[in-house]
């Protein structure tokens, strides 16, 4: 059987299965909310698991799963060499988020990735520390900010509500997800204007590393077939 | 492939370390973990790509040794003495993001020498006692002299601010170079930059006063931004020389001559390329065939941050798929830093070198 794996709840959950049912296969979720027990209609060998969407990635990167569907960016994020262990089937079109790098609208004097260095510097001989940076996204950012040169700066973790933490003086800037901006905005955040790191949306996945039988490959052309991928 | 801590490879280096001691070197240990804020002070993020973190709830964040320099460093800058010299061999540990093939834990064995008064001669020691104790192999010499750019750059008629900045950049070619054409008058200027500059009062209803970073801050880099507009540009001719002198690669007497040449239109680079004229003297008289090492002058511009002098590379000829078998050079820049000395004085010399016995053990094999 191939293992698909689909984010188990919220609009990821739903706009997956409406995606899947347009193209003629039915998902859907067994019996309550609280039982992820999962069924497949209109598409034989292929078995649902319902799981976090931040663990698909690493399941389709140890090959616990087939095929899986998350955002780009944490496939991105998660798997290094991620084109020797997953294959992009499909992007899906909808989960729209870009992975921007964000400063206080204060800084009148920083617009670019090349402003953020300069002052970086300055930041850490006044401070007498790097300019700190809040992301969950460490590897995504310092790999753009690496390629781009800028110097001086550290990351520091945050989890959740990164915006605040310019706010709260545990950040100068931050590296997150946004969709529209409206939440930077509304916490006195601008996006630099070469501070697009990665454009995400939910996409469909294949592992390359996953066992895959003579009988999973018949099922995955004629799902690959059915979906039109 | 020989595994990072094979037999093989703990012999070679037990025999380098030996040679290391009978040349004068005190043998030095240090911990495997490392206190993460130093590293992470002196190399920022990127060590997190190279280093494995690991915490401790009391000592808070450690990294597994990516490397000897910065303790040793730290040992003899809190022990002293002058000259000083040290070996060492162990493991070093790193992460491999990129290539999954690089071993993530293998030996290096190590010589480093503080102090001294005669920086030409302390540079052909460490070159001569690693490729002494490399003899037989056929490995192939790659040498560069990081202080001649530093040089060009301090040469160069153009304001205080810009030098500061390409000297900060000497090791990130990429940004560097875009600096470089910026100050020269040719990369474009971002559209916002002029229209920020136009403004009286740029902080103007600018935006909520939130973070650490204060207006004062921003007004001053303003100032600075105002004050470099109004700079004249540096000069073609000038970015030119700088061109001509990271692009030489040549046998070392050639680029030598080639650089007293450059050295005609840009006289500040003349103490440094006298310098390299008496360290191919010093080697010359340890018995090293000057023209047979290749000197790149950008070598170690991407690698090596730090090392701001003398840096060189011992390759296995005919195996370009295998990492340097041996790296070192001179890294006064990184006992600054460590001992917070500011940048123009000087810092403790120090110079020295690493062999990867698990690739020596390698050759070896591949040539029995």
């Amino acid at each position: 059987m191939i293992r698909l794996g689909v984010p188990s709840k919220g609009r990821l959950m739903e706009k997956t299965f409406d995606w899947f049912a347009a193209r003629g296969i039915t998902l859907r979720r067994a019996g309550s909310d609280r039982d992820y027990a999962a069924i497949v209609e209109g598409i034989e060998g292929v078995e649902l698991v319902l799981l976090s969407a931040g663990e698909i990635p690493r399941d389709l990167a140890s090959g616990a799963l087939h095929l899986g569907v998350t955002g780009s960016d944490l496939v991105l994020e998660k798997v290094p060499n991620s084109g020797t262990r997953v294959m992009e089937l499909a992007k899906m079109g909808f989960g729209g988020a870009d992975l921007v790098i964000a400063v206080p609208q204060l800084w009148v004097d920083v617009d670019t990735l090349d402003d953020l260095d300069a002052a970086a510097a300055a930041f850490r001989a006044r401070h007498g520390h790097r300019l700190r940076i809040a992301t969950k996204y460490h590897r995504l950012v310092r790999e753009f900010l690496q390629g781009a040169g800028v110097a001086d700066y550290a990351l520091v973790d945050s989890q959740g509500a990164t915006e605040g933490t310019v706010k709260a003086e545990t950040a100068e800037a931050i590296a997150d997800i946004t969709s529209t901006g409206e939440t930077l905005r509304a916490n006195g955040l601008k996006i630099l204007s070469d501070g697009l790191i990665h454009a995400s949306q939910a996409t469909l996945w294949k592992s390359r590393v996953a066992d895959w039988s003579d009988a999973d490959r018949q099922a995955h052309a004629a799902l690959c077939l059915q979906l039109g991928v | 492939m020989i595994p990072a801590g094979s037999p093989a490879a703990r012999d070679e280096a037990a025999r380098c370390l030996e040679l290391f001691r009978e040349a004068g070197a005190v043998p030095v240990e240090t911990t495997i973990l490392q206190p993460a804020d130093v590293l992470l002070d002196l190399y920022g993020e990127d060590i997190r790509a190279r280093a494995f973190t690991t915490t401790d709830p009391i000592r808070g964040e450690m990294m597994l040794r990516p490397d000897f320099t910065v303790p040793v460093a730290q040992a003899h800058m809190a022990a002293g003495g002058d000259p000083a010299r040290y070996c060492y061999a162990g493991e070093v540990f790193r992460r491999q993001e990129i290539d999954e093939t690089r071993p993530a834990e293998y030996l290096q064995v190590g010589f480093e020498l503080f102090g001294g008064t005669d920086p030409a001669g302390a540079e052909a020691e460490i070159f001569g006692v690693l490729s002494d104790a490399l003899g037989g192999l056929g490995l192939r010499a790659a040498i560069g002299d990081m202080g001649l750019i530093v040089a060009a750059i301090r040469g160069l008629e153009t304001t205080e601010a810009r030098k500061t900045a390409l000297l900060r950049h000497v090791w990130r070619p990429r940004r560097f170079r875009a600096l470089l054409d910026r100050f020269g008058g040719r990369g474009a200027i971002p559209a916002g930059r002029a229209a920020l500059l136009g403004l009286s009062d740029p902080l103007d209803g600018a935006g909520p006063e939130i973070g650490k970073r204060g207006r004062d801050e921003i007004a001053a880099r303003i100032a600075a931004l105002r004050e470099d507009a109004a700079a004249p540009p540096i000069p073609d001719t000038a970015r030119e020389l700088l061109d001509e002198l990271v692009a030489i690669r040549a046998p070392a007497p050639d680029a030598l001559s080639h650089l007293r040449d450059i050295a005609v239109d840009l006289p500040a680079i003349g103490p440094a390329v006298e310098a390299m004229a008496d360290r191919l003297a010093a080697l010359s008289d340890r018995g090293v065939d000057v023209s047979a090492l290749d000197f790149e002058a950008s070598y170690g511009r991407t690698a090596l941050e730090y090392y701001d002098g003398f840096v060189f590379g011992l390759y296995a000829a005919g195996r370009p798929d295998l990492p340097p078998i041996a790296t070192g050079g001179r890294y006064d820049a990184l006992t600054r830093a460590l001992a917070g000395t500011p940048a123009g004085r000087a810092g403790t010399p120090a110079v020295g070198g690493v062999i990867r016995p698990d690739l020596v053990a390698a050759i070896r094999e591949m040539t029995r």
